[in-house]
């Protein structure tokens, strides 16, 4: 796997192409990482937080917000019919306003990609597809690169995979770094493309920032084109601090080898109020190379509804209520 | 005087306080409460070990959260409840003229010690620490710091004699134990157990999380050695255990909270003499406080 | 671009998501009088004397009010109210002192956003800091100090301690409620009545603050309000039937009422000015450190006794923590201190926008590096950029003079104990910070550090419980805390 290492993208160039030659060398380039105050970060995230965002600023980052969003459904009783109807909703997110924007992405379960690729032909709406036997990550690597392959062969324009938690916290870090390099192959098309790779921490049990930011050095190191936080399903997923170091993350990982990474919070955005803190924390601390659905997404489902009432008080004035808005 | 009256008075219903809601007794049975001259006022639950169990459960599970507030969070919170009691001014000093056989003015200036002992408490969440804590100096380039910490889920007898026992001894037992962070379980004076039911009316619509303060009326012979021997309980505040034998007794009690090495406060010596009026000091407000001391090094 | 000298930006281009203004509203401050009197003996008087000074808002420079230029008439009327309250006053069982201050803390938390407002129009600090710092630790400060009113036998001063009588309390325009609230909340926990005078560019909040001593239903004369510039503060310090004095502002006029109170046997506590140094080492949690220099010295634009005006970066990461500090610099709003989005607000007065100007042209002047972001600042009010002036030394006044400003020079050193040397060379001694990974460096350097609040890996955060006040010419006693409580017991 070591050749896999050094000919991870992200390393090109920068000087870090070295940084998984070894267990040991990886090892000590994440635990060099500057370290990060939890007080300090939660008090920035939170300062952020008080932003006050009206009237046209509002609009903006309302759309904008619409735009960003991997609409998703990831339940065991998901079916073709329940995927379909997502898909619609995500075409047409208000049908009473033709001008509202689309979603980026619908986000399913590999099974399901072929029926939302279907149902979204036509448009530039991709198809997320989550692998690597999501969300626990508990499966043997062949397992999870066939997991990938079956979705990029099915037609997702994007993969969700999970990281190795196990791994990473008993300090196993190569071993995390060779998945997902090696889920980043499994991405390849025949026709020489590849599916983006999005690799998620599920930063709820990595516990610490210093943990979220060695694990976002490190995904960007072995390829990740977009780093998210969570799978949705366990007790913490996304938070504002812990989105806020992902950001700062990506910025110092550009500044250093020139490669932009995306960043994905996931699970828990249910409301426009928390996506307009997100997309300040982005505005603030990335500026407009990230303000675009290419590099900056929302895992999200409740979402949607909420700003697309929100999008309505807008237009018209007068509160909007859920019964306003279409259930899928 | 005719039996007919021009409106008949609504009765309260009288429950037990557990986890921030009013549960009747899981027994479904209640008892007489009547006042100094035999005169029925109420029935409350009568409280049995399965209730008091599930009071305990819901004090542990509050004590994360409460101990782990700000100070400053826990004083506003008590002065809060000062603040709702001394709307509900009247209605106390009626239960404790009819608890305590006493009249409406002295009821009544009662009832108004028991508000400001609420704000005198409010006062000392954040400053025990500053009292009870502070830097050592130690031989050595170390940096060494003592604090003091709630010790956790707090059973209390409350008092059952002594002047203002019935409200302003309850107020002077449950504040002090969670002002600085503990929870409380509370076996309310078996006789006189409504101003303690009402309190937690109070305490409800106070900002005092569910589970902070739990009341339990009954049996304190049922209630009491429940709260001695259960293993989930850090501390016992015996005020008002005023049994001379059996299991409800101190010193019987003491020696079951003994299994479990519970910190326990005893009563007075003579209850009976006790003035709840006078000046309460720190004793109580220390008494449920573990001392945790930090070492560092000092060096570049 | 870096080697040019007095760098500024140029204003970038708009973004793709720019903040619409999203202001609060004047009106919510409440009527503003067109003239005030003083607050004495529980009313609102006229002053003796016909001079009047006016309050400007330093953001449009617009006439806010004008107010009386107190006389010494005046102070010694106030002075009379009080020590006629006192007796009263200091009679009352202290649990009853406690609640009058419990219920000050509870209106004024009622009235916060009135209050804040109207601090933001009178002072030019913005109105997140208003809304999110000063009226909170007001209130938590009454809040506490009312808990002490009752418990001053468990202070650790004997059993009993008494009150000193009168305090003459005189107040700078940095944070006025804030600091009208360290001077009032434990003189009054005490027992002692109080006359404050509020500083001469920021009144109105004090005003303000009378009328919720009627609220509260303060007995008359416990606290008075006497308005007026430094004359009207002097005669208040030099009255002889004042017992105790407290001044917070410059060193100088600390330095002249110790002086005026020299063989008298008034009691006084400083808290004087700073330049207190940052101290940011190589293992340091660095987007942390730099939020921190932020804050440091650019919460309310500077102005601000115990900033952190003095960055002293270790060498290994100088090029590192300045890249970053500029772009986050970068990100600053500066502006309508009442847009709720605005980081930095307008300079209190012309005469401190003049005194900043003088001292960066002289850090210019004597060859230290400045660079500004852009940002545009508004065409009316007095204005200041952040500025970083980098290669500066010991040597440079903006090493030693206090600035006032949002305006931060950067220093560099290479080991702890020179961080500590170049730290504690300055005849100032409020503050410092220190920023590493490393738990022992701190405890060590914050041992050696001659100053009376150290931050560790934080900067500028106060507590009503925690005492503030500094070593040397910053000053002498505590504000805040079990030890603040001294400075207004006669012990």
């Amino acid at each position: 796997m070591s050749t896999l290492a050094a000919n991870a993208p992200g390393a090109a160039g920068s000087g870090l192409a070295d940084v998984a030659a070894s267990e040991a060398s990886l090892r000590r380039f994440l635990h060099g990482l500057p370290g990060v105050d939890q007080v300090g970060l939660e008090a920035r995230a939170a300062t952020l937080g008080t932003r006050s965002i009206k009237t046209t600023a509002k609009a903006y980052a309302i759309d904008l917000a619409i735009s960003m969003i991997d609409l998703t459904t990831l339940e065991g009783a998901d079916t073709v019919g329940k995927v379909r109807a997502l898909c619609a909703k995500g075409r047409t997110p208000d049908p009473s306003d033709p001008g509202t924007p689309r979603v980026a992405a619908i986000c399913v379960y590999p099974d399901m990609v072929a029926t939302a690729k279907d149902a979204l032909r036509g448009t530039a709406i991709q198809v997320a597809s989550v692998a690597t036997a999501f969300p626990a990550g508990r499966a043997a690597l062949p397992v999870k690169l066939a997991d990938t392959a079956d979705a990029v062969a099915a037609g997702a324009d994007e993969i969700d995979m999970v990281i190795d938690r196990g791994a990473f916290l008993s300090g196993r870090y190569l071993d995390v770094f060779n998945e997902i390099v090696a889920v980043k192959e499994a991405c390849r098309r025949p026709d020489g493309t590849a599916a983006h790779l999005k690799v998620i921490f599920e930063t709820g049990e990595l516990q610490t920032y210093d943990n979220v930011r060695r694990a976002s050095w490190l995904a960007m190191l072995a390829g990740a084109d977009f780093i998210k936080t969570s799978t949705g399903k366990v007790a913490v997923n996304a938070t504002p601090p812990v989105t806020l170091l992902m950001l700062e993350a990506v910025r110092d990982f550009k500044a250093q080898t020139g490669v932009q990474v995306g960043v994905k919070p996931a699970g828990g955005i249910r409301t426009t109020k928390d996506a307009m803190k997100y997309l300040v924390m982005v505005n603030e601390t990335l500026g407009d190379d990230w303000l675009t659905p290419h590099w900056f997404r929302f895992g999200a489902s409740s979402l949607l509804n909420d700003l697309l009432m929100q999008r309505q008080k807008l237009t018209t004035g007068r509160y909007s209520g859920p019964d306003y808005v279409t259930v899928d | 005087m005719s039996d007919v009256i021009a409106r008949l008075e609504v009765l309260k219903t009288y429950k037990l306080y557990v986890g921030g809601k009013f549960p009747r007794s899981e027994s479904g049975r209640v008892y007489e409460v009547t006042d100094s001259k035999g005169q029925w006022l109420a029935n409350a639950p009568l409280g049995t070990r399965k209730d008091t169990r599930d009071a305990v459960l819901a004090a542990r599970a509050a004590v994360k959260g409460w101990a782990g507030t700000t100070a400053y969070n826990r004083g506003q919170v008590l002065y809060r409840v000062a603040e709702m009691l001394q709307g509900r001014r009247e209605q106390f000093t009626a239960e404790v003229a009819t608890a305590e056989g006493l009249s409406a003015k002295k009821a009544a200036a009662l009832v108004d010690a028991a508000i400001d002992r609420w704000v005198w408490y409010a006062g000392w969440t954040d400053k025990v620490a500053q009292i009870a804590g502070g830097a050592n100096p130690v031989a050595g380039p170390y940096f060494n710091l003592s604090t003091p910490e709630p010790t956790g889920v707090v059973g209390v007898v409350a008092p059952q004699r002594g002047t203002g026992f019935s409200f302003l001894g309850l107020v002077s037992v449950i504040a002090p134990a969670i002002a600085t962070g503990n929870t409380v379980v509370v076996a309310a004076a078996a006789d006189a157990p409504l101003p303690a039911l009402s309190l937690g009316e109070v305490l409800a619509t106070s900002d005092v999380p569910g589970g902070v303060v739990n009341i339990i009326s009954g049996r304190t012979a049922d209630i009491a050695p429940t709260l001695a021997s259960h293993q989930d309980i850090n501390a016992l505040d015996l005020a008002g255990a005023i049994a001379v034998e059996g299991p409800g007794a101190a010193a019987a009690l003491e020696a079951s909270a003994a299994d479990t090495l519970k910190r326990v406060l005893r009563p007075a010596e003579d209850q009976s003499a006790l003035d709840w009026t006078d000046a309460p000091g720190t004793e109580r407000l220390l008494s449920f406080l573990e001392t945790k001391t930090v070492w560092h090094p000092m060096g570049i | 671009m870096a080697k040019n000298k007095n760098v500024e930006e140029p204003v970038k281009k708009s973004g793709l998501f720019e903040y619409a203004p999203a202001p609060e509203s004047p009106a919510a401050a409440g009527d503003i009088a067109s003239s005030y009197g003083h607050f004495i003996g529980g009313e609102f008087v006229d002053s003796s004397g016909s001079e009047a000074l006016k309050t400007v808002n330093p953001a449009t420079e617009q006439v806010l009010a004008e107010f009386a230029q107190g006389t010494d008439e005046d102070v010694d009327r106030a002075v009379t109210a009080a020590r006629k309250a006192f007796a009263d006053w200091s009679a009352l069982p202290g649990s009853e002192r406690a609640k009058y201050l419990f219920r000050i803390a509870r209106i004024v938390q009622e009235r916060s956003r009135e209050l804040a407002v109207l601090e933001s129009i009178d002072n030019g600090k913005p109105i997140r800091e208003t809304r999110d710092v000063d009226l909170p630790l007001v209130a938590a400060h009454f809040f506490y100090y009312a808990g002490w009113a009752d418990k001053l036998d468990y202070a650790g001063y004997g059993a009993n301690p008494k009150p000193l009588g009168v305090a003459g309390q005189v107040i700078p325009w940095n944070f006025p409620l804030l600091m009208l609230a360290w001077k009032i909340a434990p003189a009054l926990a005490t027992g002692n009545t109080v006359v404050l005078k509020p500083a001469e560019t920021t009144p109105l909040t004090a005003l303000r603050f009378a009328e919720i001593c009627r609220q509260a239903g303060l007995p008359k004369g416990v606290v008075n309000i006497v308005t007026g510039d430094g004359r009207t503060g002097a005669a208040l310090t030099a009255h002889p039937d004042v017992n105790k004095v407290a001044f917070t502002g410059s060193t100088p006029v600390g330095r002249a009422i110790a002086k005026q109170l020299a063989g008298t046997r008034k009691k006084l506590s400083l808290e004087l000015g700073g330049k207190a140094a940052n101290i940011v080492f190589d293992d340091a949690p660095i987007d942390q450190a730099v939020e921190g220099i932020v804050n440091g010295i650019f919460f309310n634009q500077g102005h601000v006794c115990c900033a952190g005006s003095r960055l002293l970066v270790q060498e290994s990461i100088q090029d590192e923590l300045l890249d970053a500090l500029k772009r986050r610099m970068g990100t600053l709003r500066v502006g309508d201190p009442l847009d709720k989005n605005t980081d930095i607000g307008a300079i209190n007065s012309a005469e401190q926008l003049a005194r900043i100007t003088a001292l960066t042209a002289a850090g210019e002047a004597e060859g230290a590096e400045r660079w500004s972001p852009a940002c545009e600042l508004p065409g009316n009010g007095f204005w200041f950029r952040p500025t970083l002036f980098t290669g500066v030394s010991q040597a440079h006044r903006i090493a030693q003079e206090e600035i006032f400003g949002p305006v931060l020079s950067v220093l560099t050193f290479r080991t702890p104990a020179e961080a500590v040397e170049k730290a504690n060379n300055t005849p100032y001694g409020l503050s410092a910070g220190i920023w590493t990974e490393k738990g022992s460096r701190i405890l060590w350097m914050a041992n050696r550090l001659k100053a009376g609040v150290v931050w560790a890996n934080t900067f500028n955060k106060f507590d009503p419980t925690s005492p503030f006040g500094g070593y040397k010419e910053s000053g002498y006693g505590r504000e805040g805390g079990r030890h603040g409580l001294e400075a207004y017991l006669d012990v």
